[in-house]
This record gives C-alpha cells, structure tokens and sequence, in this order.
C-alpha cells in the first residue's frame, strides 16, 4: 500500500510537470490587452464584448490544457496521500513528508478553486513550480516510511491543527505569487515598460495586489484558527497553551507580520509596494517555520522521522 | 487602529505641552505606529527561537554560555536568553496595547454613534470614487435603486437627486471584536502568569507524591500564588507501560505511554485508579497532570562485608538519547569511608568501537548495569544526577544483569537487584486558561468577520437635465474594508438603473 502511494505520487510529479510546460507555453504566448487611456465606461452591454475578445487570446487553449493537468496531478497525489494513510492506518499528516503531500494538494486545490472562478492562468507557472519544488524536496529529503505515530501526536488535534496549516501554506504560497507578479507589473507601470517581457502577460497591477489581497484575507482567519488549535492542543499534551518553543515563536511571527501587511494595506504611505513586501516577509517567515525550525531548531515539534 | 489616517498636520510654532501630549497620543494611537509596533514585535521575537531559553531550557543556556564565555555574558546581560520576558520586549508590547486601546476604543465610540444614524449624504463628486460608473438611465431610477438596495439589507438615506447607502456594519463588529479579544487574551496570559503555578516530578513506579512543594523536582508560580495552599492530592504511579516500534525504518520510536495511577483528590477521599497518557491527562480539582517522559530507574543494593545494608533504592537514571542510554549515581556520604556509584544503564546493551556501552533500543531487551565504584569524602547535596569524582578513590568498574552481584576488594557487595520504569509528570495549574479559550474562539470569529465581509458605501446620483424618455445617472462606491465587493455593487446597480433604450439610440463618452 505504501509503495502504491509512492507510485502515485511519483506519477503526479510528471503530470504536474507536463503541466508547467503547458503553462509556460500559455503564459509565452499570452498579451493582455493594454488598458485603453480612453476613460469610457459603458453599460453592460459593452462588458461582453471584452469578454468575447479573451476567448480567442492566444495562449487559451494550452492555459486549459495546463488546468486540466493540474487536477488530474491533483487527483493523483490525493490518491497517494490517501493511501498513505490507509497504509498506516491514521491520518497522513504525521511527519514533514507527509505534510509536504498535504501542502502541496492545498496550493494546488487552493489555486484550481480560485482559477475557476477566475482567470488565473497566467499564475499557473509559480504554483505548479511551488508544488513540484515542495514534492521533489518531499521525496528526496524528507522521505520516511510509513509507520505509526509518535504518543505526542496521537490525538484528533492532528488531524484539525495541522490540517489548517497545510492550508495555510498553500494559501500563503499562493499569496506570494501573486505579490511577486504584482511587484513586477508594478514596476513595468512605473516605468512605462508595461507592455513589453513579461509584465505585459500578467493582469494589471491594481488587480494583482487585489487578488493578493483577498487570498491573504482568507487565510489569515485560517492561519489564527491553526496557531490557537496548536495552543489547545499544547494546553492538553503539555500543559500550558503556550510556551515559546521555536514554532509558536515563528508561528507567531507569522502571524503578527501578516497582520502588519493587513494593517499597512490600509496605512498612508505604506500601501502598495511596501505592504506587498511585507506580505512577502510573512511567507518567508512561514517557510523558516516550516522547514528551518523542523530542520534546525531542536524543540516540542521535533519528531523522529522528521 | 484607525483605517483612515489624517494626514499629519503642521500645528504652527505654538505647541504647548498639552499639544505635544496630544501629538503624542495621536502618533501613539495611529495605524503608522501599530503597524511599526507590530513588526517590532516580530523582529523582537526572532531571538528567542535563535538562542536557548531560561523558561523553557535552564540548562541548555548554562552551556550556551560557557561554551561562549565571550559574548554568553553579554548576550545574557541583554536578555538574549529570556527574551519573553525581557524588559525590552514588554516595552513593545505595552506600546502595542495602549495604542490598541488608543485606537479602539474611540473607534467603539464613533462606531456606535454612526450605526444609529442613517449613512451621510452624497458627496459632490462621485466620480473621484474608487468605482464609479455612469449609465443611462429609466426616468424612475432612484426608485428603483432604493429598493434594490433595501431588498439586500442596505440602509437607504433618500434624498431628492441622490441615495446614499451603507452596508456591512457587521465587518466593523467584528473587527472591534477582534481587538477587543486580543487584549481579553493578553489579560487572560497575565491571569495565567500571576495566579498560576507549573511543577515537574520524577515518580519512580510503585511510589507516589502529594500536592506539596517539597514533593516536586521544580516550581514555578506567579506572584499571587500561595506556595503552601496547592491543591491537597495525591497520586501513586502504579503502573507505567512504554511501547515502541520493533522493526524498520523507525525502530526504536516511542509509540505508546500509559501509565496507571491510584488518585485521591483529598487526604480523607476514598483513592481511586485512573489511567493517563500523552495527550490525555490526569484532571484533578485545580490541577493537571501530564506524562511528559519517561525512563528507567535500577535498583541498586549495596552491603557491607559486616552485612550492614548502607544503600538499597531503586535510583533515576537520566536518558541520554532516544535509546534511552541512561546515566545517574549513587551517593552514600554518611558511612565510613564514603562510598559512590557511577552508573550507565543501557536497557539493550552493546559496546560500541568508537562509544563504548551504548544502548541500542529504547525496551529492556537486554538490560545491563556498568557502574563504576568509588570510596573516599563524598560530597552531600548538589547534583544528584552527578558526581564530581576528584578527590575520590576508583575502586573498579563491571557490568552487571539484573541479579547478578558485584564483589569489591575490600568485602563490600553491590547488587544490581532489577530495575523500574519512572515516568516524568508535568502539573500545571491555570486559572487563565479557560478566558483564554473564550478570547481565543472569539479572536476567530471577529477575525472572520473583519476579513471576509466588506463594509462599503454605494451612491446614486442623478446627473442635472432628465427627459421624459429618462436621464443619465452615477453610481460610485467606496469600501471602507479591504476587498473588492463594491465594484460588484455598483455593476450591479448599473443594471438595476440602466436604460437599454436610451443605449441602443445614442453612445456615450464623457
């Protein structure tokens, strides 16, 4: 059963892979239509014809292509995730491995709910980047056998706590790829070099930080509920909710720097370019979390097998 | 934390000391300084995941700084190694809560004044608004806009060429909740800290201890607590039981402790037998108990050639490391001369090349007891996990199975009779605990709140010159929360109002 979930996950890898081809051929033949100078606003009638123009935007079909991809990836790493907690009879999110599989699902569920609700192709290239890189690390560093749990996360804790961390991330992953593109139209509008190289394929720079925006907005609620269901948790394994080890700390750090970008958004002089970059300190708060307290720090969430 | 900031203005060159009080609040109070507040309090905190910690790690900050005699004294001085509780960092955070406070409370205030009163009039000029459109539109549009917006829960102000409309007072609900929690959850931290106390104990199987100071290995309390009034229980560990994984990968990892206890809440109270393990402790009426380790604890029995038994107990050996190679002594200073063990226990025993004895796996498979035996002024008190043994005479060393006896030259007999599990117990005592639950769900649902419903205001106006055949309107809107909801609202109330005849006849720009 184990070597199963291996298999599927390895398979996921190659979609996933073809994917990114297919979303780098979109994104290579994509032009947004510059934003006409001409300050004209119609009524609705006048929407559906832009509408009608993007159907036959060039780099459409391959952008489909690479989100039909993406969930049958997808769908095969749910497989090998779930077959990897049938094989240990539990939960499957009992070491970085397997945390990693669940990560890397919720980017991409994340990011395939998001897109069919919204054109999002042009961002397909920086998730299913992410998601590979997190699996690759997955199955080449962070691989353990799967086995039964350690006493200290023998608990439905597990199963909520660490859950909506793995959204979180996936949802944090998104956020600064979003932030990323949005610097970098930024920086083309600055200059008035929008619509050449690569800015020119990426939407405009208000929508960008829009969109950063309201993911972070989602995850923030997500990202609380993850850090106080880790404090009840604590609160029942060891006896206080609340004590400093290395991930509450960075957990917290988190934390306080993505409400900083919530609270610079709306702060003069600081919205735009710098709140963005704060918003990318957040996510990179939230890596060393993630890896560099795991890796490096000895403290309550180090567990054998990673 | 004031969503609009007032632009800072020049008050001219008379400022007396109240108006630098009142500057003072105002910088204080403003979303500027929260913000910078804020990442403060992340930059502040990095230190303490970098370093070891007193609260958490006492000893590991003690080789810290000897391992860096240099800068460790520096670094301490600083407090580099209890940064939580550094003075530094309090100051960032008081800063922080009063500026909360700054800010939230007259934003209570103005948000409760604003709710009962209907949304303000129109401003002039809509098209300034972030979204902003401008239609055709029915001769009737306003009407038709005001029940479209009344439908939906909007409040309506009506005027004669205008409507004014708000929704998405509960987002403001909630984000007052939000900090008005957080500072409930700061509150019940200190309640914790103040009126709460923490103890660690070591219970060797088949004894016991009670709810009283001299019992526990460490105490922490607040300041409020008294030491002599805890909680008057008492618990004997009657079984412990660890299982681990046998075989792979990840041989050797801990994957089941129980322990079996016989608890009486009261000296008086009838004892009763109640099992606990990890994630799940022992609650008793003001405390509880936690399994947060364990470890083995050999009986050693020690006789002279007389026949006179000078020690037989069964001694806490500290693990060293996941196979739980563990490490402890014997003292006995009060006989003449004075006598000491030194002691590896390994519960599989094999000698290593380059390790010498190590244990191999966590489970007695093959338990073995190296001592070594030293006689001469053995020290009283101090470490009783360690023996400093300069000035002591080394009478030998030997590896023993349980049962077995070692025989000294000078007649004196040491028994390694068997060995028992310990188990070590953590307690705490939080009256904090359960206001901080309450802040804390309510912390997720105002956050909720505030961060998925947008509060906005929407306004139609109708623009001078209305035919019979109908008119031309605006509509803008303005969110007054993140998120782009309103641009939504005003396509939508385009729709409402539009006038697809007057379209068909006529194109229009501005």
């Amino acid at each position: 059963m184990a070597q199963l979930s291996n298999t599927a996950v390895y398979a996921s890898m190659l979609v996933y892979a073809l994917a990114l081809f297919a979303f780098a051929a979109s994104l290579a033949a994509r032009r947004v239509p510059l934003p006409s100078s001409q300050k004209v606003l119609v009524g609705p009638a006048g929407a559906t014809a832009t509408e009608q123009q993007s159907h036959d935007e060039p780099g459409r079909k391959s952008g489909n292509i690479a989100i039909s991809l993406t969930w049958l990836a997808t769908g095969l790493l749910i497989v090998g995730f779930v077959l990897r907690g049938l094989a240990a009879e539990r939960f499957p999110l009992g070491n970085m491995y397997e945390f990693s599989l669940g990560a890397a699902i919720a980017v991409a569920l994340v990011y395939l709910i998001a897109a069919s609700r919204t054109d999002l192709r042009w961002l397909g290239v920086w998730v299913v980047g992410a998601v590979l890189l997190t699996l690759g690390v997955a199955v080449t560093l962070l691989y353990t056998e799967s086995a039964q749990l350690v006493p200290a996360l023998k608990s439905w804790w597990l199963v909520i706590h660490v859950s909506a961390a793995a959204v979180s991330g996936g949802a944090f992953t998104l956020s600064a790829g979003l932030i990323v593109a949005y610097l970098i139209k930024q920086r083309a509008e600055d200059r008035g070099t929008a619509g050449k190289g690569l800015a020119s394929r990426l939407p405009s720079a208000e929508r960008l930080d829009g969109l950063a925006y309201r993911t972070i907005a989602f995850v923030f609620p997500v990202w609380t509920f993850a850090v106080i269901a880790g404090a009840i948790w604590a609160e029942n394994a060891w006896g206080r909710y609340w004590g400093w080890d290395p991930k509450e700390t960075w957990a917290f750090i988190t934390w306080v720097i993505y409400a900083g970008y919530l609270h610079a958004r709306s702060t003069a002089g600081w919205k735009g370019r710098k709140a963005a970059v704060i918003g990318l300190i957040g996510f990179l708060a939230f890596l060393i979390n993630y890896f560099g307290v795991n890796l490096f720090a000895t403290g309550l969430h180090s567990y054998s097998g990673v | 934390m004031t969503t609009t900031m007032e632009p800072t203005r020049s008050q001219g060159p008379r400022l007396g000391a109240r108006g630098w009080l009142r500057w003072g609040w105002r910088t204080l109070t403003s979303m500027r300084t929260a913000l910078i507040l804020l990442l403060l309090l992340a930059l502040a905190s990095i230190p303490g995941s970098v370093f070891p910690q007193r609260g958490t790690d006492a000893a590991a900050v003690n080789e810290w700084i000897n391992a860096n005699p240099q800068v460790g004294p520096w670094l301490d001085r600083l407090g580099m190694f209890d940064v939580f509780a550094a003075p530094w960092f309090a100051a960032v955070y008081l800063l922080l809560i009063v500026s909360l406070i700054g800010c939230i409370v007259p934003r209570t205030a103005d948000f409760l004044r604003t709710v009962r009163k209907p949304p303000p009039a129109a401003p002039s000029r809509l098209s300034r608004m972030p979204a902003y459109e401008r239609t055709p539109a029915v001769p009737e549009a306003l009407d038709l806009a005001e029940e479209y917006l009344q439908q939906r829960h909007w409040r309506v102000r009506r005027e004669t060429d205008a409507i004014s409309a708000e929704k998405g007072y509960v987002q403001e609900v909630g984000n007052l909740i939000f900090h008005l929690c957080f500072i409930f959850l700061l509150l019940a931290v200190a309640v914790g800290g103040l009126f709460g106390w923490s103890a660690k104990v070591i219970v060797v199987e088949g004894r016991g201890f009670t709810g009283s100071l001299t019992q526990f290995d460490s105490f922490r309390s607040g300041r409020f607590v008294d030491p002599d009034r805890i909680a008057p229980f008492s618990v004997v560990l009657e079984q412990f039981t660890a299982t681990f994984q046998e075989t792979g990968q990840q041989a050797g990892a801990p994957r089941q402790f129980e322990a079996e206890a016989l608890v009486s809440e009261r000296p008086d109270a009838a004892p009763t037998q109640q099992e606990f393990s990890v994630n799940s402790p022992l609650v008793l009426p003001g405390v509880k108990v936690f399994l947060t380790g364990h470890g083995y604890a050999p009986e050693i029995k020690v006789t002279r050639p007389d026949g006179t038994v000078i020690f037989d107990d069964a001694v806490v050996f500290l693990p060293r490391d996941g196979n739980l190679t563990s490490s402890g002594v014997v003292k006995v200073p009060d006989v003449e001369p004075g006598f000491a063990l030194t002691g590896l226990f390994l519960p599989t025993a094999t000698i290593d090349p380059v390790m010498g004895p190590v244990s191999t796996f966590p489970a007695a498979r093959d338990p073995q007891l190296f001592l070594g035996a030293f006689t001469g002024d053995v020290p009283t008190g101090g470490n009783v996990y360690k023996l400093d043994t300069s000035g002591l005479d080394r009478v030998g060393t030997k590896a023993l199975r349980p049962g077995e006896t070692w025989t000294l030259p000078d007649g004196t007999e040491v028994e390694f009779v068997g060995y028992r599990d310990f188990a070590n117990l953590s307690l705490a005592h939080d009256p904090g605990r359960w206001l901080a639950l309450v802040a804390a769900a309510l912390v997720i649902v105002g956050v909720s709140m505030s961060l998925l419903l947008q509060r906005r205001r929407v306004w139609v106006r109708l623009v001078p010159g209305v035919d019979t055949v109908g008119g031309t309107v605006d509509v803008a809107g303005l969110s007054r929360s993140g998120g782009g909801r309103v641009h939504e609202d005003v396509a939508e109330i385009v729709t409402v109002v539009h006038n697809r005849q007057r379209t068909e006849d006529e194109t229009w720009h501005n």
